[in-house]
């Protein structure tokens, strides 16, 4: 069982608050949906928990449930495939190995690039595939990694609509057993996805109840919809935009 | 495919007439207007003093070619290694960086002299000559490059839990070899100028600086034009070398 996370604190750049006291909990082997508009601090709280975060002041805690740190245990998967164009797609599924200079395990790469689909295109450059075998092979290369937690910021929101939908299904199933924290803009992917919702204003963090069916959910059922005008009409108020608060 | 071709043959077809042309103008200048040959030598006169002396002059050209090339190998080495040792080390970034932006500005030119004064009048002043002349644009643009590996691959190799060394190696070196392949296409077409100055200040009886000042001298303008339409020559080739590595590395690495 992987471990669920909790982050509790505030953060704060050159004296600014970035986002002011809160609490987050990321449940084991569950989706948690973090949803909000542009600059309101959730790319950050996804950073800080994959150490990634050097610029904010962080005040506060992030602990793993079975109290082991967490740093070599999360994958991360942007907005962007940061696919590396040198590198094919074996190539860039391997990285992490190749970046600690452990032995390839080519044989689970090639199964895991068989599972998102790319089996045909193994040895094709990123620039040779479209975006949406691009963030396949990303998610290959996420998958490869292995670990318990895994971080994604945005990773379907460059996409074309039926892209995303495809891409959203694949990476439900194959990360089923991960411990997701998912960062998005979008209130019909926190609506499909999320087996808890939680929505980032500027005046703090809110849970707001998902869809009482399990994800992943049919983008096209009644119940979803509801949810997702419910997040929208929550994303609307007059403060949500208010951006950082001081 | 085809069409690719067809355009760049009709491109090779119109440089050939221009130069054809710029010929013909060049005689007929030189026919009409009675101007002595040790004034301006038509091209006919160029073509035969290059026919006569050829094997003179291919035995220079190999000089010069030698030292260009050993020169460009070395700047590149060189300027590699600088590049790479500013990007990983803050302290060489605060106390070589500003002594590297001051040397850019030096004129390299002035400095032949001393160089053969330094090194005698063999083949290692002019290759440190075009060496200076290839080091700068490498470096810099190479260093320009390794400190703007995109952000997200560096979160990446970090999350993998890569060290610093590899992360260098397996994604910060590669991210820049495009930044490089256009420092070398940018800098390689001038180390000619710099191996043929090295040969005019530190006369060492070869090269075609060398052969041009003593055509000079002895008023064989003729063999002088030959030089140059040689040395153009080794520029050009300079050139397409260049330009087909630095096509084949970028497109290799992006």
């Amino acid at each position: 069982m992987p471990p669920s996370l909790r982050l509790e604190g505030s953060a704060s750049y050159r004296g600014r608050a970035v986002f002011r006291p809160l609490s987050l909990e990321i449940g084991s082997a569950q989706w948690t949906c973090l949803l909000g508009p542009s600059g309101v601090g959730k790319t950050t709280i996804l950073r800080l928990i994959a150490g990634l975060e050097d610029e904010c002041e962080f005040d506060g805690r992030i602990d793993a449930s079975d109290g082991q740190p967490l740093p070599g245990r999360v994958a991360y998967m942007a907005q962007t495939d940061l696919l590396f164009p040198w590198l094919d797609v074996l190539g860039n599924t391997l990285l992490g190995a190749r970046l600690r200079r452990e032995r390839s395990d080519t044989s689970r790469a090639e199964a895991l690039i068989e599972r998102v689909g790319l089996a045909d295109h193994i040895a094709k450059r990123p620039h040779q595939l479209s975006g949406g075998m691009r963030q396949r092979a990303a998610l290959a290369r996420t998958l490869m990694e292995d670990r318990p937690v895994i971080l994604l910021d945005e990773p379907f929101s460059a996409l074309d609509a039926r892209t995303r939908v495809e891409m959203q299904d694949l990476a439900a199933e194959l990360l089923a057993d991960r411990t997701v924290l998912l960062v998005t803009h979008d209130p019909a992917e926190a609506a499909r996805l999320g087996h808890r919702i939680h929505l980032m204003l500027a005046d703090g963090l809110r849970e707001v109840a998902p869809p009482p069916i399990a994800p992943i959910r049919a983008y096209d059922d009644p119940t979803v919809f509801a949810c997702q005008s419910e997040l929208m009409a929550l994303l609307r108020a007059p403060d949500a935009h208010a951006g950082a608060v001081r | 495919m085809r069409s690719a071709g067809l355009v760049s043959l009709r491109g090779l077809g119109s440089v050939l007439a221009s130069i054809l042309i710029f010929l013909v103008v060049w005689e007929a200048v030189v026919q009409l207007t009675g101007l002595k040959p040790f004034l301006l030598p038509g091209p006919l006169r160029v073509a035969q003093a290059l026919a006569a002396n050829i094997t003179s002059i291919g035995w220079h050209a190999l000089v010069t070619s030698t030292e260009i090339l050993v020169g460009l190998v070395c700047g590149l080495g060189i300027g590699v290694i600088t590049a790479i040792q500013l990007a990983m080390s803050p302290a060489a970034r605060v106390h070589v960086r500003p002594i590297l932006v001051f040397l850019q500005a030096v004129p390299f030119f002035a400095l032949a002299p001393i160089l053969t004064f330094w090194m005698g009048y063999g083949m290692a002043p002019k290759i440190v000559m075009a060496m200076l002349i290839i080091y700068f644009p490498v470096t810099s643009a190479f260093f320009d490059g390794l400190m703007r590996t995109p952000p997200g691959y560096l979160d990446l190799a970090r999350t993998m839990g890569a060290s610093r060394w590899t992360v260098l190696w397996r994604v910060r070196i590669p991210a820049a070899v495009p930044a490089l392949a256009s420092g070398l296409k940018l800098g390689a077409v001038f180390t000619p100028i710099g191996a043929v100055i090295g040969e005019w200040v530190g006369g060492s009886g070869e090269g075609l600086g060398y052969l041009m000042l003593l055509a000079n001298g002895r008023a064989k303008i003729d063999l002088m034009f030959a030089c140059v339409v040689i040395l153009a020559v080794i520029t050009v080739l300079l050139y397409w070398i260049a330009d087909w590595l630095g096509e084949r590395m970028t497109r290799r690495f992006s």
